[in-house]
């Protein structure tokens, strides 16, 4: 049973496996978008240039790399509207991620102190959306916040209103969106961490003397702290990057990063700037990702 | 609510302080407490008096009430029905934090995220104690628990013996006026378990206080404690002392449950001053001493315990005149088990039943020890014998 046992071949191609995936899928790709991002815009197929052709041989190539330029990056720092759009990005994705952290946690710590059985029952509650499109999911909040929608004939038929509220295209339309969809994501991993701790440490605490209140700020929530961190990044990570919600439910006049994206992709066809967008997001992103697997290299340290 | 507390009770004297009831009452008076689960009746109708000072063990198998009603002390569990006097004051249905009582886990619960002092100090921040008096007291915990040089430690940097102190430490340092243990030695193994069983009694007596211990291990709450409840199906089936216990059990299933018993049933053929002469079934004729609690006529059964048997080859040298009051069996050896300090031998009587007997190992050679198949005498005196109902 010696260490080199365990890597035989068909171990050793499972470990592989993994790098090779990263290589085709991620790295490959991030290559090809950061050459564009280094490119010029061209009224050509495919537009921009320089376009690497290594069958033109070694000089055109040579002259090819000599043409790539930063002026794209440059741009996205000297041009307010990306600025704006990263801001805005951010601060969306830092609200919404709140909004799901307050709402997400008490349903989290309830269905961790259901029965048993019960458990199950509302762990399915929660999965059971993600077996209908995301797109229908979304439009179908479009029928209900619209101006004659479901919302706004329940608030007048109880009087709570006497004129249709406007919903659709205001930021409160794009974070009930982002919070409906985002929030398994971040109940899941807080239930989990709540789920497996120990009821005798409450109980210790409140044993010591801890009433309910310092029982749940002192022990239960420290103690789900890892649930938090990977239930916040698992949010707040691609929310920064969303793009459907916001171009559904929000209005036009501020532009999440994930939409300039798209307007100079599809609409301006500057695949250029669109891919240093795509870069400088990644490298944005890159803190939390970071922070997300430290987290996890921790818990699994702690898991021995 | 903070300074009735004895853990805010700075000075260093023994628990209890001015809390402690008037001399000659209890401390803890349980009065016809019963918890139900669903249709589980859990703890039946159980009333207990605990002396201040008293180390006192609830033993039973598991499922038979002990540890709800240990946490229906602690408040974990609120009772369906009675009283639960602590000082004279009814807790029964107060809060796990209101209550001068604390509590050793039986996987000790210590929080993973605090260190050792944090653990410690955890109750005496809760009772509002200031910060220097805090240092002090859990300096004074570490030393008694001898984990000096450890407090910056967490949890789990600790083995199995040190998480234990800690969780002691930290039960002990608000000055319970009683202590809860729930299995607290369950997870040590046989050795660190004897030590530890030692340190605890010692540590009782010198503080002084008063100990409730959850056990399923005989050994354990006969070592320890001054008195043992023994718990069955939510009732207490007998409350007495470690000695009285097992020498009279009160019932068969205690006599059974508390140490290896030889059992015989039988019935009473005669009554003569102080003896009852029984016929047994298995075992002949007995004669046994008069139970001091009278047993009623009709089925019995008559309790040996293995090491007041005594074997011998040609059976017991009797004096002239007791030699009816002596009971003598015969039989062979049918199985040995040799366990160091003594031997169990199984003897087949010839009067068709099996009796268990443990001899000591007195002697180092094996002069002594009788091998399988050997005719032996096996006996025993009338006050050796306990009759019980059968």
């Amino acid at each position: 049973m010696s260490s080199r046992r365990i890597f035989a071949r068909p171990a050793r191609f499972a470990a592989i496996a993994p790098y090779v995936w990263m290589v085709l899928f991620f790295l490959v790709p991030f290559g090809f978008v950061l050459k564009i991002s280094l490119s010029q815009t061209a009224i050509a197929q495919p537009p921009y240039e320089p376009v690497f052709d290594l069958t033109a041989g070694w000089d055109t190539l040579k002259a090819a790399f000599a043409a790539l330029s930063v002026g794209n990056f440059r741009l996205l720092g000297s041009d307010d509207i990306y600025v704006f759009a990263y801001v805005r990005s951010l601060t969306v994705a830092i609200t919404a991620t709140a909004l799901l952290l307050l709402i997400g946690y008490p349903i989290a710590y309830g269905m961790a102190r259901l029965p048993k059985r019960w458990q199950a029952v509302a762990m399915v509650l929660v999965i059971v959306p993600f077996w209908t499109s995301f797109l229908i999911r979304i439009y179908a909040w479009i029928n209900i916040l619209q101006h004659d929608g479901l919302l706004n004939q329940i608030l007048l038929a109880l009087h709570l209103v006497s004129q249709p509220v406007v919903w659709l295209s205001t930021d409160t339309a794009m974070y009930i969106g982002i919070v409906y969809s985002y929030l398994p994501f971040m109940i899941l991993p807080l239930y989990a961490t709540l789920a497996k701790m120990e009821p005798a440490l409450e109980e210790a605490a409140s044993d010591l003397g801890a009433p309910p209140w310092q029982v749940f700020w002192l022990v239960t929530f420290p103690l789900s702290l890892p649930g938090v961190g990977a239930g916040v990044l698992l949010c707040f990570i691609p929310i920064v990057g969303e793009f459907v919600i916001p171009d559904l439910l929000a209005g036009s006049n501020a532009l999440m990063i994930g939409q300039t994206l798209w307007l100079e992709f599809f609409t301006n066809k500057d695949w250029p700037v669109a891919s240093a967008a795509a870069i400088v997001l990644l490298v944005v992103l890159l803190v939390p990702l970071l922070l997300y697997e430290r987290l996890q290299k921790r818990q699994l340290e702690q898991g021995r | 609510m903070a300074e009735e507390l004895p853990g805010t009770n700075v000075a260093a004297e023994p628990a209890g302080g001015d809390a402690c009831p008037a001399a000659g009452q209890p401390l803890l008076r349980i009065e016809g407490v019963a918890k139900t689960f669903g249709t589980f009746r859990a703890v039946d109708g159980v009333s207990l008096d605990i002396k201040a000072g008293e180390f006192f063990a609830l033993l039973g198998p598991s499922g038979c009430g002990k540890t709800t009603l240990l946490r229906m002390l602690a408040g974990f569990e609120a009772p369906d029905e009675g009283r639960i006097l602590l000082g004279g004051k009814d807790i029964a249905q107060a809060l796990p934090h209101e209550r001068p009582i604390n509590m050793m886990f039986q996987n000790y619960a210590l929080f993973p995220h605090l260190s050792v002092r944090d653990n410690i100090a955890f109750g005496l921040k809760r009772a509002g104690m200031p910060r220097a008096d805090i240092a002090t007291r859990v300096a004074e915990m570490v030393a008694l628990v001898k984990l000096e040089g450890l407090e910056k430690r967490k949890p789990d940097q600790l083995s199995g013996g040190q998480r234990q102190r800690v969780a002691l430490a930290r039960a002990l340092a608000r000055r319970p006026q009683l202590l809860l243990l729930d299995e607290p030695l369950a997870a040590l193994d046989k050795k660190l378990r004897e030590n530890t069983q030692a340190e605890l009694m010692e540590l009782q007596r010198r503080l002084g206080m008063t100990f409730i211990i959850v056990t399923h291990d005989q050994e354990e709450a006969m070592t320890m404690a001054d008195r043992i409840g023994v718990m069955k199906s939510g009732k207490l089936a007998q409350v007495a002392s470690p000695r009285e216990l097992y020498e009279a059990p009160r019932s068969r299933w205690i006599a059974e449950f508390v140490g290896d018993v030889n059992l015989f049933d039988g019935e009473t053929k005669l009554r003569d001053g102080h003896r009852l002469v029984i016929g047994t079934r298995d075992a002949g004729t007995l004669v046994v001493a008069e139970p001091r609690e009278a047993v009623g006529t009709g089925k019995l059964a008559v309790a040996i315990r293995p090491e007041k048997v005594k074997l011998s080859r040609r059976g017991p040298v009797s004096e002239a005149g007791r030699e009816t009051a002596i009971n003598s069996l015969d039989g062979v050896i049918a199985d040995i088990c040799y366990l160091g300090g003594t031997t169990t031998y199984k003897v087949k009587l010839d009067t068709g039943g099996t009796l268990q007997a443990s001899v000591a190992n007195s002697a180092r050679l094996d002069v002594d020890a009788y091998g399988l198949n050997q005719h032996v005498v096996a006996w025993f005196t009338p006050d050796d014998c306990v009759v019980l109902q059968s």
